[in-house]
C-alpha cells in the first residue's frame, strides 16, 4: 500500500515545478534573456502569475517556446509579438501605453498633479501671512459693501 | 442611547459563541457541517484544524464579523470618557455595518449548513495554507481590515454630530492606531509564507489580493497622520474624514471584492451572482451613504488652526499627498483589468513591472521627505533650523550610498538609492530621538530618553521599521541570486562563493503528507556553514503538491535552497538562492508595529481620552 502511495505521489510530483534545469539553453546569455521574458509574460491558465513562477503545464510550454523563439534568433519584442499573436495582450505583464491604457499610466501622475495643487492651495489659504494679503474677490467686496451699508 | 452599551457587548458574546461553536465542530472534525468535510480531514495536525476554520470563505466572514463585533464591544468597554451621544452614536454605525454581514453570511455564506449523509472524512484543506505563517496570516489581516471600521464609525458618528475637534482627533487615533498595528504583521506574514511556500523567494507580486491589504494600510497611514493634524491643530478635518472613510471603504472593497473572485476573472462573479450583487450592495450603501453625509456636512467643518508654508501641518499634507496618491496608484492597476475588459473589452494583464514602475517614486519621495517632517516645528518652522540635526544623517546616507555604489558589482542604481534613503530614514528617527533629550550631559540625556513619551518612541520605532524594510527591499532585488542546475550526488558547485553538495535525497513521512526530502551542504571558504533540508511534499488527499525550501537564515542574506525533479542522468534539480538583507523586510514591518504598539501605549491616550477642553453644548433630544 505505501510502495502504491508513493507511486502516486511521485507521478503528481513531475507535474509540477517552474523552470527545470532540462528546459534551459546552454548559452548562458540567451538564458539570462530567457528568464528576463519569463517574468514579462503573464501564464493564462493561472491567476496573476508569471510563466516564470508558475508550475502549470500552460507555463512550462510556454518557457520552452520563449527559448525556442530565443535560439533561432528571435528579438524579445519579436518572442513578446509572438505570444500576443496567438493569446492576446494579456499575456504581456506590463500593459502597453497605447489606446485606452494611457489612461492607466497617467491616472496616477495626473492624480497626484491634482492632490499636490490641492494640497498646495489648501497650505496657502492656511498661511496667516499669504491668506491676510490674498485681495478680496468681486463678489466678497460686493457682499461687503452690503454689510457696510446695512 | 443607554442600549448601545450592553448592546453591543451581547452581540460580541453571541458572535463568539457561534465562532466558538465553529471552531468546535472543526476541532471534533464535525463532518456533518459542509464547511468542515469541505476544509478539514481527521489526520491534519490540531493547529491546521483550528485554522481551518477561517481558510475558507463562510468561516473567514465568521472571524470577521467576530472582530467587527469585538471592536464595538471595546469601543463601549473603553468608551466610558466619550460624550454619550457620541458614544451612542459610534456603536450603533459599527452595529449597521455588522447587522449588514449578518444577512450577508446568513444568506450566501451560512458556515453551518448540514451535510445529510456526513462522510467518513474530509476533503482537506489546501495543503498550501497548511502553514504557521498563514495559519495566523488571515486574523491579523482581519483585525487591521476591521479596525478600520472604528474609524469610518467614529468619522460616520462626528458626521451626524456634525462636529470634529481635537478631541474627536484624540479619540479616534487609538482605534486607527491599533488597525494600522495590526496590518504589517497580516501583511508581512502573509508575505513571509509567500517567500518560503512558494518556492522561489518571491516575497510580492502585487497580486490583487495583496493590494487588497495593501491599500487598507496606505490610507490608515494616512489617517493617522492626518488625525495627529485634526488633534495638534484643529485643521485637516473634513480630509481626515473623508480618509476615515475611505479607509474603511478599501477594506470592504479588499475583503470583498477579492473574495467574490471577481478581480481574477469577470466570471467567477457571474458564478455566484448572489454573494457578488449583495457585496456591491454593502458597499454601496456604505461607502455611498456615508460620502453623501461627507458631501452634506464636509462644508460645516471649518478648520480652525492656521500655519505657515513650511511647519509640520504642510510636511504632513505631503504626506498625506503621497500615501493617499499611492494608494489611488495601486487601485487603479488593481482594477484596470477589470475596467479595461468590461468597459473597452479589451483584457488586459497589469503586473508588477506597472507597479514597480510607478509605485517606488511615491516610496522615494516619502522617505525623502520623512526626516525632514519628523522634525519640523508646528505652525511655523525654518527649514535651516530644522535640517540642523540632520545634517550629519544626510553626510552619512550619502556616504553610505557612494560605498554601497562602489562596493556592487553589477551597478544598478536602486541599492544604494535604497541605502542612502534607508540610512536617512533610520538616521533621521535617531537623530530626532537625540535631539529630543535636550541639552545636558549623556548621563541626563540618557535618563531622559527612557522617559520620553510612548508617543516619540512610537514615532521613531515607526518610522525607522519603514527605512529598514526599504533596505531589505532594495537590497534584495537588486543583489539576488539565482542558481538553477543539475547536482549530482556528493559533487559540489560555486554559487557566488557558497560551496552547494548535495549529499542524498530519500523519501520521507510525515502525518498527512510523503515527502521527498534532500540533504544538501553549505560551505563558505571551505568551512561548513550549514546543512539544509528542502523536500517537495505530496499531500495524497488533496492530491496537491507542494515545494518546503530549505533556508539558512543571516542577518545579511537568507540561503534559499529548493529542490526539484530527478533527471534522466540521475541527477536532481537544484535551484539555490542567496537573499541578501532578505530578513529585514519582514523585520522592518514588525519594528513599525512595535512602534504603532508604543504608541498605543502612550499615557495620554489612557489619561486625557475622555476630557474634552469644553463642555458638550446641549444634548440633542432622542
Amino acid at each position: 500500500m505505501r510502495t502504491l502511495v508513493f507511486l502516486i505521489a511521485v507521478t503528481f510530483a513531475t507535474a509540477a515545478w517552474a523552470l527545470d534545469p532540462s528546459e534551459m539553453l546552454p548559452d548562458a546569455g540567451q538564458e539570462q534573456r530567457a528568464r528576463a521574458l519569463d517574468h514579462e509574460l503573464r501564464c493564462v491558465q493561472c491567476q496573476s502569475e508569471t510563466i516564470a513562477s508558475s508550475n502549470a503545464d500552460w507555463a512550462r510550454d510556454a518557457r520552452r517556446a520563449v527559448r525556442e523563439q530565443i535560439a533561432s534568433g528571435k528579438t524579445d519584442q519579436e518572442v513578446k509579438a509572438f505570444f500576443v499573436a496567438r493569446y492576446g495582450e494579456i499575456v504581456l505583464m506590463t500593459p502597453s501605453t497605447g489606446g485606452v491604457n494611457l489612461i492607466l499610466w497617467i491616472a496616477g501622475p495626473l492624480m497626484l498633479l491634482v492632490a499636490l495643487g490641492t494640497g498646495a492651495a489648501y497650505i496657502r489659504r492656511r498661511d496667516p501671512a499669504t491668506a491676510a494679503d490674498a485681495p478680496l474677490t468681486d463678489r466678497d467686496e460686493a457682499r461687503l459693501r452690503e454689510i457696510l451699508d446695512e | 442611547m443607554a442600549v448601545a452599551q450592553p448592546a453591543a457587548t451581547a452581540q460580541f458574546v453571541l458572535v463568539a459563541a457561534s465562532f466558538a461553536a465553529l471552531t468546535y465542530a472543526f476541532v471534533t472534525s464535525d463532518f456533518s457541517l459542509r464547511l468542515v468535510t469541505l476544509n478539514s480531514h481527521t489526520l491534519k495536525p490540531m493547529l491546521y484544524k483550528v485554522s481551518g476554520v477561517w481558510g475558507n470563505h463562510e468561516g473567514s466572514l465568521l472571524l470577521w464579523v467576530l472582530i467587527l463585533a469585538g471592536f464595538g464591544a471595546s469601543a463601549a468597554w473603553f468608551g466610558q470618557g466619550l460624550p454619550p451621544t457620541l458614544r451612542a452614536r459610534v456603536l450603533a454605525v459599527q452595529a449597521s455595518v455588522s447587522v449588514a454581514f449578518y444577512v450577508f453570511i446568513l444568506f450566501t455564506s451560512n458556515p453551518f449548513l448540514r451535510l445529510e449523509t456526513p462522510p467518513m472524512n474530509g476533503q482537506d484543506l489546501n495543503p498550501l495554507l497548511q502553514d504557521p505563517g498563514l495559519a495566523f496570516h488571515p486574523p491579523f489581516l482581519y483585525l487591521g481590515y476591521v479596525g478600520l471600521s472604528m474609524a469610518f464609525s467614529f468619522a460616520v458618528a462626528a458626521l451626524i454630530e456634525g462636529r470634529v475637534d481635537a478631541a474627536w482627533g484624540r479619540w479616534v487615533r487609538p482605534w486607527t492606531l491599533a488597525a494600522w498595528v495590526f496590518l504589517p504583521i497580516g501583511i508581512a506574514l502573509g508575505s513571509w509564507w509567500a517567500y518560503f511556500e512558494l518556492g522561489w523567494g518571491g516575497f510580492w507580486v502585487w497580486d490583487p489580493g495583496e493590494n487588497a491589504s495593501f491599500m487598507p494600510w496606505l490610507l490608515a497611514a494616512a489617517l493617522l497622520h492626518s488625525a495627529i493634524v485634526v488633534e495638534k491643530r484643529e485643521a485637516l478635518k473634513s480630509w481626515t474624514i473623508l480618509l476615515a472613510i475611505l479607509a474603511f471603504g478599501f477594506s470592504l472593497i479588499g475583503t470583498f471584492i477579492v473574495r467574490s473572485g471577481v478581480l481574477t476573472s469577470v466570471h467567477a462573479f457571474a458564478n455566484d451572482p448572489d454573494r457578488g450583487v449583495l457585496i456591491l450592495l454593502i458597499l454601496a450603501i456604505f461607502l455611498g451613504g456615508a460620502l453623501t453625509l461627507y458631501a452634506f456636512r464636509a462644508g460645516s467643518l471649518e478648520a480652525r488652526g492656521v500655519f505657515g508654508m513650511v511647519s509640520r501641518e504642510s510636511v504632513l499634507v505631503v504626506n498625506n499627498v503621497l500615501l493617499a496618491v499611492s494608494c489611488f496608484v495601486v487601485f487603479i492597476g488593481t482594477i484596470w483589468p477589470l475596467v479595461s475588459e468590461l468597459v473597452f473589452d479589451r483584457t488586459v494583464s497589469v503586473g508588477p513591472p506597472f507597479f514597480d514602475a510607478v509605485f517606488k517614486p511615491f516610496m522615494g519621495a516619502l522617505a525623502a521627505v520623512l526626516p525632514l517632517g519628523a522634525v519640523m516645528p508646528w505652525k511655523r518652522g525654518k527649514l535651516q533650523k530644522a535640517m540642523q540635526p540632520l545634517w550629519g544623517v544626510l553626510a552619512l546616507s550619502m556616504a553610505v550610498g557612494a560605498l554601497v555604489w562602489s562596493l556592487q558589482t553589477g551597478k544598478s542604481i536602486l541599492a544604494p538609492l535604497g541605502f542612502i534613503l534607508a540610512v536617512w530614514v533610520i538616521g533621521g528617527a535617531v537623530a530626532e530621538l537625540i535631539t529630543r533629550t535636550g541639552r545636558g550631559s549623556w548621563d541626563n540625556r540618557l535618563q531622559r530618553l527612557t522617559r520620553l513619551p510612548g508617543a516619540d518612541w512610537g514615532k521613531a520605532l515607526a518610522h525607522a521599521g519603514l527605512g529598514v524594510t526599504t533596505l531589505g527591499i532594495s537590497a534584495l532585488i537588486a543583489w539576488k541570486v539565482e542558481d538553477i542546475r543539475v547536482a549530482q550526488i556528493d559533487q559540489g558547485y560555486d554559487v557566488s562563493g557558497y560551496e552547494v553538495t548535495l549529499r542524498d535525497v530519500s523519501q520521507v513521512e510525515g502525518p498527512n503528507y510523503l515527502s521527498t526530502m534532500a540533504t544538501i551542504d553549505i560551505a563558505q571558504d571551505g568551512q561548513h556553514i550549514a546543512t539544509l533540508q528542502p523536500e517537495k511534499r505530496i499531500y495524497p488527499v488533496a492530491g496537491m503538491p507542494t515545494t518546503e525550501a530549505a533556508i539558512d537564515n543571516g542577518v545579511f542574506r537568507d540561503l534559499y535552497l529548493v529542490i526539484g525533479d530527478q533527471q534522466e542522468n540521475g541527477g536532481w534539480a537544484v535551484r539555490t538562492y542567496i537573499k541578501p538583507f532578505a530578513n529585514w523586510i519582514w523585520a522592518g514591518c514588525m519594528i513599525m508595529a512595535l512602534g504603532g504598539f508604543a504608541s498605543l501605549m502612550d499615557r495620554r491616550h489612557r489619561v486625557a481620552a475622555g476630557a474634552r477642553k469644553t463642555a458638550p453644548q446641549g444634548v440633542p433630544a432622542e
